[in-house]
């Protein structure tokens, strides 16, 4: 096996907000190919551990990683094209049609002067298609569901097309249907076309069928993380949540029930 | 999104308006004077008196008002994306409050024109130099502590103009309410104001589509690849110098910088980079009408043209916007 550099990878990152610490000293990588779910509870830090990831937020201490480069020396411009982020919510603050928002993932391959061609039309209408959102490529944002302005939002995503996509809970306001073709999209990207996913997740079932690792992080500091067979059992999620959880499943499914 | 070729018809369409506005101002007033004699002024053949009111009166008066309506949109539409808040005008962070007092007090003390327009311009940069040092406070820039911090100077400003208005001399008074609502009888050369409306808009036309982004959140378009901390920082010392600019030579002229950005936006979409020339030369030619109108209505009798921009832009903006509603669903 030939030693690749890391799509993402950090050393010694630590993440808090606000005199809390979320992550210790943590030390992660993710190859290509790769889906790397975080589960933890409610305010463990795991969008502000994404949004770090993204470079968003600069971290306590520590330095993030993409393609062995760290944001800083990337500049903004190269680093939207090696990385794509999911917000977790969204404001409109004034209208703009479906296929524009789309189009917007394509602005770090355009040059200053360049306006979007007609490649980059077909790319938006294409990711839309995939969101299952193609005919509503004329409406405007401010007329659509919660789940409709996140399926946008990830074929804006998907418009961008970066290598590694960062996503703070994919899967909101989404039905289950839509929940599902998410995941088979975004792990169907991640086994033909060489990216990686980092995303936040709160079932572990959905995580152990779509995902090859996990990142527990238990919002003391301490965290767990591997391949989700070894991390991912009624034990550690116990711990996790609070709250005893019970293995259920067979034919290579496992879902985690209240005790 | 409007395609390349349709932004720039209708950036022409708007061009050819602008010179109709100004032409307009050239024929109208208290001696009408025909298109043929117009041009021949412009071209320097006509003499006497027809040379004159055309050339050293109605055109620099026109020119003057051409850039500040272009000035006043350009900083409004940069404010309401900087903001994200469609409400966003030049005035909403203080500036014209600095440059009311600087004028204010200027009046009082008896200065010239010079003395009143330099005043409000330092006014209107310590306003800015003020907002910008205290909402930079210690966790960042937000929108909402720049926007509460600007709404606050603002309000002191308000009240400080309004304490010198309440002691001001009788004989002063006149003067003081024409330069708070907006008066561009006082106007003097306008090279330096349209210079520095094409600087301002060359300036910005290179970051339009970061622009766009920005207007959907700081952190997508940071996401996206735009470095909004430089960007932020620039668009708030652009519009605030705009706003400063016009504020300077033709007092607080409100309803522009509001309106217009809404305007174009309700016609030809949200793209920065079709909106912002679009609202430069559609604030520029309807500061110009309403200009010339305010000062031939009741001829010979001259009207606060703030008056007129906002009698005439409020009609047309609520016409627009009952009109758009429903064709957005």
């Amino acid at each position: 096996m030939t030693h690749r550099t890391p799509l993402l990878s950090t050393r010694g990152l630590n993440v808090g907000l606000a005199g809390r610490t979320f992550c210790r000293q943590l030390t992660l990588t993710v190859q290509s190919g790769e889906c790397l779910a975080i589960l933890g509870r409610n305010g463990a830090g795991k969008s502000t551990l994404l949004s770090v990831l993204a470079g968003l937020r600069p971290p306590d201490a520590g330095e993030v990683l993409v393609n062995g480069a760290s944001y800083g020396s990337l500049g903004a411009r190269a680093s939207a094209l090696a990385r794509g982020w999911l917000p977790q919510s969204r404001s409109e603050a004034f209208s703009s049609t479906v296929i524009e928002t789309a189009l917007v993932g394509r602005h770090p391959h355009l040059a200053r002067w360049d306006w979007e061609s007609e490649k980059d039309a077909r790319i938006a209408r294409q990711a839309l298609a995939a969101v299952g959102l193609a005919e509503l490529a004329q409406r405007d944002i401010q007329t659509l569901s919660g789940g409709e302005r996140q399926r946008l939002a990830i074929a804006t995503l998907l418009a961008q097309a970066p290598q590694l996509y960062l996503l703070d809970e994919p899967l909101a306001h989404l039905d289950l249907n839509h929940q599902i073709a998410t995941l088979e999209l975004f792990s169907a990207l991640a086994r033909e076309r060489e990216i990686a996913c980092v995303m936040v997740l709160h079932e572990p079932g959905l995580a152990v069928r779509f995902c090859s690792h996990a990142l527990l992080l238990f919002g003391d500091g301490s965290t767990q993380q591997g391949g989700c067979d070894e991390v991912i059992s009624s034990e550690s999620l116990s711990r996790l949540y609070g709250y005893p959880l019970r293995e259920v499943g067979g034919k290579g499914q496992r879902w985690f029930m209240p005790a | 999104m409007p395609t390349r070729r349709r932004a720039l018809l209708i950036l022409a369409a708007l061009a050819g308006l602008s010179q109709l506005s100004i032409v307009l101002a050239l024929m109208v007033g208290s001696i009408p004077i025909s298109p043929a004699e117009v041009l021949a002024s412009l071209l320097g053949d006509a003499s006497g008196m027809t040379g004159d009111v055309v050339r050293s009166l109605r055109l620099p008066r026109a020119l003057t008002g051409f850039a500040c309506g272009g000035l006043l949109a350009l900083a409004g539409a940069l404010l309401q994306v900087l903001l994200r808040n469609p409400l966003a005008d030049p005035y909403v962070l203080g500036i014209s409050g600095g440059a009311g007092i600087g004028a204010l007090l200027a009046i009082v003390l008896g200065f010239g024109v010079a003395g009143i327009n330099g005043l409000a311009f330092v006014g209107a940069l310590g306003a800015m130099l003020l907002v910008f040092g205290l909402a930079h406070g210690e966790g960042g820039w937000t929108q909402s502590r720049l926007l509460l911090t600007g709404v606050i100077v603002a309000a002191g400003c308000g009240a400080v103009v309004t304490l010198m208005l309440a002691i001001a001399p009788e004989e002063r008074l006149r003067g003081m309410l024409f330069w708070l609502m907006g008066d561009l009888s006082q106007t003097g050369d306008p090279r330096l104001v349209l210079i520095l409306l094409v600087v301002a808009l060359l300036t910005t036309l290179p970051f339009a589509r970061e622009l766009n982004l920005l207007a959907r959140g700081a952190d997508i378009a940071q996401a996206l690849g735009v470095a909004v901390g430089p960007l932020r920082r620039g668009v708030y010392v652009l519009a605030s110098l705009a706003t400063a600019a016009a504020v300077t030579h033709a007092g607080a002229i409100g309803f522009i910088g509001l309106i217009v950005p809404h305007l174009v936006r309700l016609a030809a979409g949200n793209d920065q980079r079709l909106l912002l020339p679009a609202s430069v030369l559609a604030g520029g030619s309807l500061l110009v009408i309403a200009d010339t109108l305010a000062r031939s209505v009741l001829a010979p009798q001259q009207l606060p043209v703030g008056v007129l921009t906002a009698l005439i832009g409020v009609p047309v903006f609520l016409f627009l916007l009952s009109r758009a509603a429903p064709g957005q669903h």
